[in-house]
Order: C-alpha cells, then sequence, then structure tokens
C-alpha cells in the first residue's frame, strides 16, 4: 500500500505541469484558444506528441511508450488542473484504447503510431441520439456486401452525436450495430463522412456525424461483437475522467481560497466570515475523499482485472461525480458574481466538471451500478488483491 | 503506487486476525458485534487479556509496552480488531493519560502509573470539559491552590465519561490565575475515592448513563500528583488532543454496522431506494477508509497530518448516518426500546437510543465546527 509516486513519475507531472502550465495557467490563454476552432492547441497537441504523452498507455511496438495507468492519470490530473483543452480522453484514452484493445497487429501499428506521432487525430464516435452511456451501438448499423471474399466491403448507415472533435478528427473509431447482432468497432476516414462541427459548453469541440453507405474497416476480427471491450475501455477512461476531475477540484478550489483571503466587503477579506471559510472547508473534505477513491482506482487498474476496473471506475466515478458538483458550485458561490463570468476562470472549471461528470456515467448511473450488487457483499475491503 | 500491502504487512494482518477472532471470546465479541452494552469487568477484563499479549498499547514508546510498530501496522491493528468485535482498549488509559504520561511525566509517576494504566488496573477518567468550558477548553475554571505540599480543589468537571467507573481522574486545573488562560492550568492526577470527590450521573436523551458530573469539595491532592511542571497543562492537552493519526475515524466499527444492517435487512435490499442508500454509504465508508491509508501511510514526522480533521468530521458523520440507516430499517418497531423481550427481532430494540446516543460523536473531541475551524485555518489558510 503506497499512494506516492516514484522519482520518474514526479519528473513526468513536473514536465506535463511545465507544458501545459506554460500554455494554459494564464487563464486568458486558455480561454482565447477555445475561442478559435478546433477549440484546442494544435502547437499544445504537438508539444504533447513530442513528450511522449499521446502515445503513454501504447506498448512500444506499437509506436508508444508503454506507460501504465498511474503515468496516464498524471497527465490527466495535471490536464484538469489547467482544464487544458487539448482532448486527450476522447482521442488517446478511449479511441486510441480500443484500438489497442481491439485493433490488429497492423492496424495498433498504423493507428496508434500516428496517433502517437500527432500527425492523426483520432475521434470516438459512439454517442447516438437518445443513447446514454450504454456500451452498445444501434443507431448506426454495419453492413457487408457478401461478394467480398476477403472480409471487406463493410459500410456503416446512420448518426453519431455528440462526437468529440469530430469535425476536427482525421480518423474515426465508430461502434455500430451488427448485422447478427453485437455492436462492432470500425476505422472511418473522417473526410468520407459529413459532419458538422459546433462548440461545447466547456469549451470544446463537438459534432453531428453522418454515414450514408460510409465505407469503413471493421477493427479487429471482422464481425465479432465487442462490447465487453468498449465497456472496459470506457471503464477505463471513467477513472481517468475522474483524474482529470481532481486535478480541476483541486485549482477550483485553492482559486476560491486565494479569492476569499483577498477579496474585501465591509473593509475585511471574505475569510473574515466564518460562513464562508466552513464552506470551502467541506470543499476540501470532498476534494479529499474524491482523491483517495480516484487514487485507489487507479492502482486498482494496475491489477488489470475487467471486473474489479469495472467495480473501482463505478466507485470513483460516483466520488468525483458528488465532489464535482459540491466543489465547482460551491466555487461560483463563494465568489459571488465574479464566478459567473466567462472571463474569470471558476466558472470554466465549473463546467469542464460538468462535462467529465457526464461524459461516461454521472454519479446517479453509478450509484444504480452499485446499488444492484450492494447485497452480494459484505463489507468491502479495499486492500484485497486477487 | 502501489495497491497491495507488502508480504511483511499481510502477514501482520494476517496475524492480528488470527489473535482477534481465537483468543479474544466469542461471547464477547459476539455483544460488541451485535451493538450491546459491555459491563465494567468485560471492557477491563478485554484491556488485561490484550496486555497480556503486549496488544494493549502498541503505540506507547517501546520502554512502557509499546511495540514500535509503524502508522500503517497501528491502522491494520485497529481494523482488525474492530473488526472481529474486539472491545477497544479503554481511550482514556490507552489513548488519553498514557501517552502523556510516557511524554511529560517524572520517571517515578511513570512507574507508578504506567503498568496499571496499560493492564487497566486503573481506571482512568477524564475531567477536562466543565459548564462554561466546552470547545473553549482553556477558559476552564476548576482551581488548584498550594496548601503545603498538597494541591487543594475546587469546582466541577462534566461530560466524564464513564466516570462512574474511575479509579483515578486526570483532570486540567487552574493553577495560576493571574497570568495568560492557557499559561495557568496544570494537569493534576486524582484519586476518586479522595474526600470532596462526588460523580454525580447525568441522563441521556437515550436514557443511559454514560457520561458524569464529577464535583471537587476542599479535594486535597498530594503535590507529587501534578504532572511535569505548573503550566503545563494545556501543552499536555493539546499532545493529548493532537497527537493523534491513526484510530480518529472509526472505520472498522462503522463498516462492520453497515455490513450486519444490510444482513439484518435481507430481502428489503432490493428496494431500489434502500439499495442506493447503502450503496452510496458504502462508498463513502471506502473514501473514508482509503483516506486513513494515505494519512497513516505518510505521516512518518510525527507530526499529525492536516487530513486527520476530515478523517474526524466525516467518519463521525458516517457513523451517525448507519446509526440512522438502522432506525429506519427498525421502522415503527424502534418504538419498543424499553425492552428487550418480546415478538420483535432482536436488533430493533437499541436502534433509536443508539441513533440519539451517536449524536454525541459530532461534539467531543473537538466538535465537527472546531474540525472546519481545523481546515480552513492550517490547511486552507482562511
Amino acid at each position: 500500500m503506497d499512494f506516492t509516486y516514484d522519482d520518474e513519475q514526479d519528473a513526468l507531472r513536473d514536465a506535463v505541469r511545465g507544458l501545459l502550465g506554460k500554455a494554459y495557467s494564464d487563464f486568458e490563454q486558455r480561454r482565447q484558444t477555445c475561442k478559435a476552432d478546433p477549440g484546442f492547441s494544435e502547437q499544445v497537441w504537438s508539444q504533447m506528441a513530442e513528450m511522449g504523452l499521446l502515445g503513454l498507455p501504447f506498448s512500444e511496438e506499437d509506436g508508444g511508450v508503454g506507460a501504465g495507468p498511474v503515468e496516464i492519470a498524471i497527465v490527466c490530473q495535471e490536464i484538469g488542473r489547467v482544464i487544458a483543452p487539448e482532448p486527450y480522453l476522447h482521442a488517446v484514452v478511449l479511441a486510441g484504447g480500443l484500438v489497442q484493445a481491439c485493433g490488429t497487429p497492423e492496424q495498433r501499428q498504423d493507428v496508434l503510431g500516428a496517433l502517437a506521432s500527432g500527425e492523426r487525430l483520432l475521434a470516438f464516435a459512439h454517442d447516438e441520439p437518445g443513447s446514454r452511456w450504454a456500451p452498445t451501438a444501434s443507431g448506426v448499423t454495419a453492413a457487408q456486401d457478401g461478394a467480398d471474399p476477403d472480409g471487406g466491403g463493410w459500410t456503416l448507415t446512420g448518426t453519431k452525436e455528440p462526437v468529440v472533435q469530430g469535425a476536427r478528427a482525421d480518423q474515426l473509431v465508430v461502434s455500430a450495430a451488427l448485422p447478427d447482432g453485437g455492436t462492432g468497432l470500425f476505422l472511418v476516414d473522417a473526410e468520407a463522412t459529413e459532419r458538422t462541427g459546433y462548440p461545447t459548453y466547456d469549451g470544446g469541440r463537438a459534432a453531428q456525424v453522418t454515414f450514408d453507405g460510409t465505407a469503413a474497416t471493421p477493427l479487429g476480427e471482422p464481425g465479432r461483437d465487442l462490447a465487453g471491450s468498449i465497456a472496459t475501455v470506457q471503464d477505463i477512461a471513467r477513472i481517468m475522467a475522474a483524474n482529470t476531475a481532481v486535478g480541476a477540484m483541486e485549482t477550483a478550489l485553492r482559486t476560491t481560497c486565494g479569492y476569499l483571503t483577498s477579496r474585501k466587503q465591509f473593509g475585511v477579506t471574505l475569510n473574515t466570515f466564518q460562513a464562508l471559510t466552513f464552506r470551502a472547508a467541506d470543499m476540501y473534505v470532498s476534494l479529499e475523499l474524491a482523491t483517495s477513491v480516484v487514487s485507489w482506482a487507479t492502482m486498482v487498474l494496475q491489477t488489470g482485472d475487467p471486473a474489479r476496473v469495472r467495480d473501482a471506475a463505478a466507485r470513483a466515478g460516483l466520488q468525483a461525480s458528488r465532489a464535482g458538483r459540491h466543489v465547482g458550485q460551491e466555487a461560483i458561490q463563494l465568489h459571488g458574481g465574479i464566478g459567473m463570468t466567462a472571463e474569470y476562470s471558476v466558472g470554466s472549471y465549473t463546467a469542464v466538471l460538468t462535462a467529465l461528470d457526464h461524459l461516461l456515467g454521472d454519479g446517479d448511473h453509478h450509484l444504480a451500478d452499485l446499488a444492484a450488487t450492494v447485497g452480494g457483499h459484505g463489507a468491502i475491503d479495499p486492500l484485497a488483491v486477487g | 503506487m502501489q495497491l497491495a500491502l507488502s508480504p511483511e504487512d499481510q502477514a501482520f494482518r494476517e496475524e492480528m486476525r488470527t489473535f482477534f477472532t481465537t483468543v479474544v471470546p466469542e461471547e464477547i465479541r459476539t455483544k460488541v458485534l451485535e451493538g450491546h452494552e459491555l459491563s465494567k469487568e468485560e471492557i477491563a477484563g478485554s484491556m488485561k487479556l490484550l496486555d497480556d499479549h503486549d496488544l494493549a498499547v502498541p503505540h506507547w514508546p517501546e520502554e512502557w509496552g509499546g511495540r514500535g510498530w509503524n502508522d500503517l501496522q497501528r491502522h491494520l491493528y485497529l481494523e482488525e480488531m474492530q473488526a472481529a468485535g474486539c472491545p477497544v482498549p479503554l481511550a482514556f488509559n490507552a489513548s488519553m493519560i498514557g501517552p502523556v504520561l510516557a511524554q511529560f511525566a517524572s520517571q517515578e509517576m511513570k512507574e507508578r502509573f504506567l503498568p496499571k494504566t496499560k493492564s487497566c488496573e486503573i481506571w482512568w477518567s477524564q475531567g477536562f470539559s466543565e459548564p462554561d468550558a466546552g470547545s473553549d477548553l482553556a477558559s476552564l475554571r476548576t482551581s488548584a491552590v498550594r496548601d503545603g505540599d498538597d494541591w487543594v480543589v475546587n469546582g466541577q468537571k462534566t461530560w466524564t465519561t464513564l466516570g462512574q467507573y474511575g479509579d483515578w481522574i486526570f483532570t486540567l486545573v487552574r493553577t495560576d490565575p493571574e497570568v495568560k488562560k492557557q499559561a495557568g492550568i496544570s494537569m493534576l492526577l486524582i484519586d476518586m475515592t479522595s474526600p470532596g470527590l462526588t460523580v454525580r450521573p447525568i441522563e441521556l436523551i437515550d436514557g443511559g448513563h454514560e457520561v458524569n458530573e464529577v464535583w471537587f469539595e476542599d479535594v486535597r491532592v498530594p503535590g507529587e500528583n501534578l504532572v511535569g511542571e505548573p503550566g503545563q497543562g494545556w501543552t499536555m492537552a493539546k499532545f493529548l488532543l493532537g497527537n493523534e493519526r491513526v484510530g480518529v475515524a472509526p472505520v472498522g466499527a462503522t463498516k462492520h454496522a453497515l455490513a450486519r444492517a444490510k444482513q439484518l435487512v435481507g430481502d428489503r435490499l432490493r428496494e431500489p431506494l434502500l439499495a442506493a442508500r447503502v450503496a452510496e454509504l458504502e462508498n463513502e465508508l471506502l473514501a473514508l477508509e482509503l483516506t486513513a491509508l494515505r494519512v497513516v501511510a505518510h505521516s512518518a514526522d510525527g507530526e499529525p497530518h492536516p487530513a486527520s480533521s476530515v478523517l474526524k468530521l466525516k467518519g463521525t458523520e458516517l457513523q451517525q448516518a448507519v446509526t440512522e440507516l438502522l432506525v429506519d430499517l427498525a421502522g415503527p418497531a424502534g418504538l419498543a426500546s424499553g425492552t428487550a423481550e418480546g415478538a420483535l427481532p432482536d436488533w430493533v430494540h437499541r436502534t433509536v437510543p443508539t441513533y440519539l446516543n451517536y449524536r454525541k460523536a459530532s461534539i467531543y473531541g473537538g466538535s465537527n465546527e472546531v474540525q472546519r475551524q481545523i481546515i480552513a485555518r492550517t490547511i486552507l489558510g482562511l
């Protein structure tokens, strides 16, 4: 049982903090970056590629670095600290994670190598109108021209929305209902689809992506149901989203405390008022508790057992959801009017926390999962391994 | 970062589990696990049994019976103890006066008191709070005045838990009314059979007799019973209240209470709202336990970890939330608090008295508002 980073992990954190801090610790820079398409900095994305961050989770033979969950979590926390708008979760953890989990060796080398070098941006086209957080697809269907003896000839038809960075992406990883049942994954050239992009409330971009008999390459073995793999990668992304939220909450709390000690009303600084400082103390409690569960879930991820990861992802997701709402809402309230403005940072932190909360299941969604199995165990032992 | 315990810590945990589940009598453990009150003899006897195996005061200096364990080992020891239902060593002895004497007392005083404190041959009571000195403890007024070699004590202490069983009481008394209020306080050990000392019960909202008032009318105390030097009392009180990182949050006991609630409720756990409430509590308890582990795993320098206040605050809230859950599970049957007999299941009788009793948890040991103050000031710099 050890909650600390080793020297290399400390060095990684410092390097990422240096890179992203330089880009975004001045909140105005983040704001300006989000205003212009594609809603993130191509330059920062290239720098992240140079630092090896975009290939962090992938094996060296696939063009990656072969790092573990703790390293990816470190990157996500640092992204959260400055709410960097680069689509790390979506492109690397989700889309890249699916290619890693399901792709053939050739696909992995081609796609992940290009992703890691920053040459190709991936997006995961999964959400559909009416769908929530299921690992399955129904609004986009896959069909195969039976005449193709090589297993090719696949096409997709239907609509995905919202697809984060769908308009900017070079290549899409698309989930689709298979002709014989189940959900498959396909690689699609983004140019071959019809895309309508728009800004999202967290400063990012999303798109409606329409497929109309669009040519697609099955990811991995054609026709295989990959819903289980999608669910597992979603669980990994849940834990990484929670790490991102922890970073964002830390900054939201620190910013709030800074404001309470500097803003004067009635001739005194706001921290004179216990009604405010007690609420800040409660924010700290929420943050500490969430940090503990998220760190634990990251360590559970190291074990690689999908069933345990599923449970840990739900637990981290629930705790981060509750804490993110609490900290985000109070950060604005304790600031007062200034917290409502786009020019000041805390409101954007609350917006990002909201997006992270709903990315892959909110607190109630996770709670429903946990409640369904609550009778199946006695007391929880977080130290139980294997 | 590493989830698993080291092989050594895992073996330590197994050793503790085996001891608590095989050496401590099952009859007592069942009583604890089912939430029954223990007698004085049962509490003292359990501590004696632990002491016979050198397990009553592992956190004390090794010279006085401590084991030289690290914080993680102490955490595991306490968790396994609570999970097994072994009564925890009497806090007044093991966690309060013992460490204070080991740190501040003269060699003679240590030799006189520490062995019997460790084995619970002396049952200690705590004489800190007064009617006008609660959270503002330093404003206490009970006075001790020099008369020859003795101190003559007058005043009133209150909220003295289990004072009806006490052999000795460690008190904070004002020995110098002229100096700054903190500087005039000393710690005095008083034999509770002394003439002029009276213990009066306070009946609480649960109908029980757990706490007392202790009155001092010209109680003569030998000068040798003053701990350390006059005026050091406040330092000792802060040491006593603030030096704890392990066992701040009652994680093991609360976890067990929640697991037991699930057993008691049986099929009703299929009700979605109830299942969600239990699952959310479980998750919060997990967060609390992991925070406790973070604190114990990384507090090598002897300073209290700032997150200790989080543990007290959230730990007592969750402890209370579980007692509240049991009240709701009992429903109308909970009204039958005045009997242990009859047609109702055994556990329902104690649910509401326990719920009412545990409202104390967010008040004692530095109320949760005091904890928020500590977090705001010392952690957040507000």
